[in-house]
C-alpha cells in the first residue's frame, strides 16, 4: 500500500510503500520533468568487513563492499549491466561509501526497461572466477589514482590519527595487498548477507507513476526472507584521538591540512539530523565564509578559498573536520579552536545566528533541490530511521545554545587531531 | 518550462532569460567576454576574486556575507571559464526561490542589486581597486597556479596542452602563468578592469520563476550605471587547420606517484563551431571515448584492464581531441597502442550500428537531462551565446540522429595525433 505524504515546508510529495519482501520503496515525483532517477541502496559500505549470519562468523577482506559494487554489474549470459544502460542513452554508476553501497541510473527515457534491469543485476549476482584478476587490477588502479590525490591523503591520515578500529580508519577501496585476497566466493557471502530486500531502500525521482514503480519492485524483487546480518561491533572508540597528528611529503604545490574530532557515536534517527544540523550551523558560525574568524584568517593570507569545513555521520561515527591549503597549518587550527573556546564561553551573538540559520535553510532547499540528493538521504534516512524532508523542521528547533555547547564539547584542543600534507623537497 | 527569452538590455549587454517555475533555485549569472591571451590570462584570472572580495556598500567579506545571508544564502561566486580562446569572467549567482521562504522575500531583486554592485561598485581607494584586496588575490591566483600540480589528472592535461598549442593563446591555462600573475598591479588591474566593463560584451543568464520582463527591469536598475563605449565585438578563436603529416612528439616527466597519467593530444582539420559538424562531433566522441559503451572504456578499461578511467573529450571551439588514461607506470606502450588501434578502427569504418546508436542515444540524452538543471542550461547558453546564434537543444538533439557512421568514420581519420604526455613514476624514469 502506497502512503503519500506532503511536505509544505519544502514543497515536496512523497510516496511510501515496502514490497511483500521488505524492499522500502519511496517515489518522489516530479511532474514537469524531463529526466529521472533511480536510487537502489544497500545498507551494506566499506566499514562492514566483520560479520555473523545465521550463527556464522564471516570476516571479510578491507574492500569487499567495494569489490561487490565492481563485479555485481556483470549478467549471465548478457552483456553488462552497465553497458546496457548505457547503451539506452542512461547515465548509470554506483559508489560505495563506509556504510552504503549504492546503484543508480539517470536518463529521458525508457525508465521502467531501466529500472527492471537495476533491481534484476543488483538482487542476482553472477560472480565468476574469471573476471576476478581483471576487475583486481581495474579497482589497483582507483586505489592508486586515490593515493596520488593528496586531497584524499590528507583525510585518509585524519581517519588514522582519530581512529583506532582498522574499518574506520581505512579507505573503502581496501588496499592493493587486502583486495588480492578476495575471491569470488568472498563476494558471494557478503551479497548473500546484505543484498536482501529487508536491508535495502528504493528511491526513485521523477516523473513516474509510484504504483507502477512499486509494481515493478513487487515483481523483481525476490521474495526471501532471509535472515539479516548482524554485524561485528568494533570496540568501543574513546572520545579523544588516538594520535594528534601525522603528517607526509608529496608533490603539492602548497601545504594542506585537515583538522578534526570525533563526535558522538551511535547516532540514529531524528537525533542525528538535529546533531548534524547543530554540527554544520557551529562550524558555520566558527569558521565559515561570513565568520569574522575567516576574515581575519583570509585577509591576514593564511588561508584561501581552499579553507573549508565538513561533517560526516557514517557507520555509527561522526566527526568534524577543517582545512585547507596553508602555508600555516598549525597557527591556522590553532586560531581556529581559540576562537571556538572564545564563542563557547561568551555565547552566540543572537542577531549573527538568526543570519547563520536564514543561509542554513536557503542551503537545505538547494539541496532538496538536487535528485542525487534527495535519492542519497531519503535512502541513508531510511537506513538510520529518520523522515529527509523534515530537515528544515529539524532545523528550525536548532537554537544558538545547541551550537555553543557543541562548540564547548568538540571544539577542543584535546579533541583535534591534525592532518597535514607538506610540499616534497 | 514555460519558455526561452532573449532581451537585449543595452549596447553590448544582453539577458537570456528561462522561464521555469519546477526548481528550488534561481540562477543568476553575468559574464564578460575577453579574449584569452597570455597576456590577459592572469589578469581575467584575478579580476572576479578582487572584485568579490568588497564594494563600496560592502566593503569587506564579513559585511558582503551578512547581505547574502539575508538573502537566506544566496552564493555569488566568481567563474572564469575557458572556452577556445574567449575568456568568460564574471559571477554566477543561485538562490533559493522565494515560494519556499517565510514571507515571500524578494531575493531576485536584493541578489541581482548585489551582482551589480560587485560588477559595478567595487571597493576602491583613491579611485584604484583596493591595494591590499588586489595583492592578497594575486598571492592566491600564484598558490593556484602553485598548487595545479596537485591534481595530478588535470596537471598532466595542462601540460600537454600547454606543449601542443606553443605559440597559440589555448595553449595558456586559464589561470595565465606565474611570471604574468607576479606582474599584476593595483594599477594596472584597475586599468583593465575599466577598460573591459565599458567595452566587453556583458551576457547575463537567467533561470527561475520569476518573469523575464520583470528580470529584465530589475537587472536593468541594478546595472544602471554600466559604462558603454566601443564596438562590443564578440571574441574568437583560431583555428590552425591543414595538420599533414605530424610526427608525435612524446614527453615524460616524473614525479612521487603511483599511477602514471597518460595524456594524448590530437588535431582535427576543422573546428566544431558549426552544427552539424558539432553534432557529429559529440557523437563521434561519446563513440570513441566519452561514455561507459565507448571504444576506451570497453577496450582500455573493460577488455584489457589497464585502468579505472580513459575517456576522451573534444575541444569544438579550437578543432581538437584530447584522451586521457590513469595507468600502470609500466603500461604505458600498451595503452598508448590500444588507443591508437581503436581510433584506427574507427578511422577504418568498423562501426557496429549499436554503438552508434548508443552513442547518440548518450548524446542526446545527457543534452536533455542538462535542461532540467539551471546550471546546466547556464552553460548551455554561455557556449551559444559566444558561438553566435544556434540551434536549440531539441533541434540539436534532431541533428545528432542524422549522423551517420561514415561522419564518425571521417573525424576519426582527420585525428592527428601531435604530443603525448605522460607523468609517470620516479623509480620508472630510466626504464
Amino acid at each position: 500500500m502506497l502512503k503519500k505524504k506532503e511536505y509544505a515546508l519544502v514543497g515536496e510529495t512523497a510516496f511510501t510503500a515496502e514490497t511483500r519482501s521488505g524492499l522500502r520503496v519511496t517515489v518522489v515525483p516530479k511532474p514537469g520533468f524531463r529526466k529521472s532517477m533511480a536510487f537502489l541502496a544497500v545498507n551494506y559500505g566499506g566499514a562492514d568487513r566483520e560479520f555473523t549470519l545465521s550463527g556464522e562468523r564471516f570476516s571479510t577482506p578491507a574492500g569487499t563492499a567495494h569489490f561487490v559494487e565492481h563485479r555485481l554489474f556483470e549478467v549471465e549470459g548478457q552483456a553488462n549491466a552497465l553497458t546496457t544502460l548505457s547503451q539506452r542513452g542512461a547515465n548509470a554508476n554506483a559508489f560505495t561509501s563506509p556504510d552504503m553501497t549504492a546503484y543508480h541510473f539517470e536518463c529521458t527515457d525508457s525508465f521502467f526497461e531501466n529500472l527492471r534491469l537495476l533491481l534484476q543485476f543488483v538482487s542476482t549476482p553472477y560472480f565468476t572466477d574469471e573476471g576476478m584478476d581483471r576487475e583486481r587490477a581495474i579497482i589497483a588502479q582507483e586505489i592508486r589514482m586515490m593515493e596520488d590525490d593528496p586531497e584524499d591523503a590528507v583525510y585518509y591520515a585524519l581517519l588514522r590519527c582519530l581512529y583506532a578500529a582498522p574499518a574506520l580508519r581505512e579507505g573503502v577501496a581496501g588496499t592493493e595487498e587486502s583486495i588480492a585476497a578476495i575471491t569470488a566466493q568472498t563476494l558471494r557471502s557478503a551479497h548473500r548477507a546484505f543484498y536482501t530486500p529487508r536491508n535495502m531502500a528504493l528511491v526513485v525521482v521523477g516523473d513516474q507513476d509510484p504504483r507502477r514503480v512499486l509494481e515493478t519492485a513487487e515483481e523483481l524483487m525476490p521474495e526471501t526472507f532471509a535472515p539479516l546480518p548482524v554485524r561485528v561491533p568494533e570496540k568501543p572508540e574513546g572520545p579523544l584521538p588516538l594520535k594528534m597528528s601525522g603528517q607526509r611529503a608529496m608533490d603539492v604545490g602548497a601545504p594542506l591540512f585537515l583538522a578534526g574530532a570525533k563526535t558522538k557515536s551511535g547516532l540514529l534517527g531524528r537525533e542525528s539530523v538535529k546533531f548534524e544540523l547543530t554540527a554544520t550551523l557551529a562550524l558555520s558560525t566558527l569558521l565559515g565564509t561570513a565568520s569574522p574568524l575567516y576574515r581575519e584568517l583570509y585577509d591576514a593570507g593564511a588561508i584561501n578559498e581552499t579553507f573549508g569545513y565538513d561533517f560526516e555521520n557514517t557507520a555509527g561515527y561522526s566527526q568534524l573536520s577543517f582545512g585547507g591549503e596553508t602555508q600555516k597549518p598549525e597557527y591556522v587550527c590553532m586560531r581556529v579552536l581559540e576562537t571556538a573556546a572564545d564563542l563557547a564561553a561568551r555565547g552566540i551573538d543572537p542577531a549573527f545566528f538568526a543570519r547563520r540559520k536564514k543561509t542554513a535553510l536557503g542551503s537545505a532547499l538547494r539541496s532538496a533541490g538536487s535528485f542525487e540528493n534527495i535519492c542519497y538521504n531519503v535512502a541513508a534516512g531510511g537506513f538510520s530511521g529518520y523522515d529527509y524532508f523534515d530537515t528544515v523542521e529539524v532545523l528550525n528547533a536548532v537554537t544558538a545554545e545547541d551550537v555553543r555547547a557543541f562548540l564547548a564539547e568538540y571544539m577542543t584542543v584535546d579533541r583535534c587531531a591534525i592532518s597535514i600534507i607538506r610540499k616534497k623537497g | 518550462m514555460k519558455g526561452v527569452f532573449e532581451i537585449p538590455l543595452t549596447r553590448g549587454v544582453r539577458l537570456t532569460a528561462v522561464w521555469d517555475d519546477r526548481f528550488k533555485t534561481g540562477c543568476l549569472s553575468a559574464t564578460l567576454l575577453a579574449p584569452h591571451t597570455k597576456k590577459t590570462a592572469s589578469l581575467n584570472a584575478v579580476l572576479p576574486y578582487v572584485l568579490r572580495r568588497g564594494t563600496a556598500r560592502c566593503p569587506d567579506s564579513e559585511s558582503l556575507a551578512a547581505a547574502m545571508d539575508e538573502l537566506y544564502g544566496a552564493r555569488i561566486e566568481p567563474a572564469i571559464r575557458k572556452r577556445g580562446e574567449v575568456a568568460a569572467l564574471g559571477f554566477c549567482a543561485d538562490f533559493p526561490d522565494a515560494a519556499f521562504l517565510p514571507g515571500r522575500p524578494d531575493i531576485l531583486s536584493g541578489t541581482a542589486c548585489l551582482l551589480g554592485e560587485l560588477l559595478l561598485t567595487p571597493a576602491t581607494r583613491g579611485g584604484r581597486l583596493r591595494g591590499d584586496y588586489v595583492r592578497s588575490e594575486r598571492q592566491n591566483l600564484i598558490d593556484d597556479i602553485n598548487a595545479e600540480i596537485n591534481d595530478k589528472r588535470s596537471y598532466a592535461s595542462l601540460r600537454l596542452v600547454e606543449a601542443m598549442f606553443r605559440g597559440e593563446s589555448y595553449g595558456v591555462s586559464k589561470l595565465g602563468t606565474l611570471a604574468d600573475a607576479a606582474n599584476i598591479s593595483p594599477y594596472a588591474l584597475t586599468k583593465y578592469y575599466k577598460e573591459l566593463i565599458a567595452t566587453a560584451p556583458l551576457e547575463l543568464f537567467y533561470c527561475g520563476a520569476e518573469e523575464p520582463e520583470r528580470v529584465a527591469r530589475v537587472l536593468r536598475e541594478a546595472l544602471a550605471s554600466l559604462p558603454r563605449t566601443g564596438t562590443f565585438a564578440m571574441p574568437t578563436t583560431q583555428v590552425r587547420a591543414g595538420f599533414g603529416d605530424v610526427k608525435e612528439k612524446i614527453i615524460r616527466e616524473t614525479m612521487d606517484v603511483t599511477q602514471g597519467r597518460l595524456e594524448m593530444g590530437f588535431r582535427l582539420d576543422r573546428d566544431g563551431q558549426e552544427e552539424p559538424r558539432y553534432a557529429a562531433l559529440a557523437v563521434f566522441n561519446a563513440l570513441f571515448g566519452g561514455s561507459a559503451t565507448s571504444r576506451l572504456f570497453l577496450n582500455v578499461r573493460e577488455r584489457l584492464a589497464l585502468c579505472y578511467y580513459a575517456g576522451s573529450t573534444v575541444d569544438r571551439n579550437k578543432g581538437a581531441l584530447f584522451v586521457s588514461a590513469g595507468i600502470d607506470p609500466d603500461k604505458f606502450e600498451e595503452a598508448h597502442s590500444e588507443i591508437l588501434a581503436q581510433l584506427a578502427s574507427l578511422a577504418n569504418g568498423f562501426i557496429e550500428p549499436w554503438e552508434l546508436e548508443a552513442a547518440k542515444r548518450g548524446v542526446i540524452s545527457s543534452l536533455l537531462a542538462c535542461l532540467d538543471e539551471p546550471m546546466g542550461l547556464e552553460g548551455l547558453y554561455l557556449d551559444r551565446a559566444i558561438l553566435g546564434s544556434r540551434p536549440g537543444p531539441e533541434e540539436f538533439a534532431a541533428l545528432c540522429q542524422l549522423v551517420t557512421a561514415e561522419d564518425v568514420a571521417a573525424i576519426a581519420s582527420e585525428a592527428k595525433l601531435t604530443h603525448t604526455y605522460f607523468l609517470t613514476a620516479e623509480a620508472d624514469a630510466d626504464a
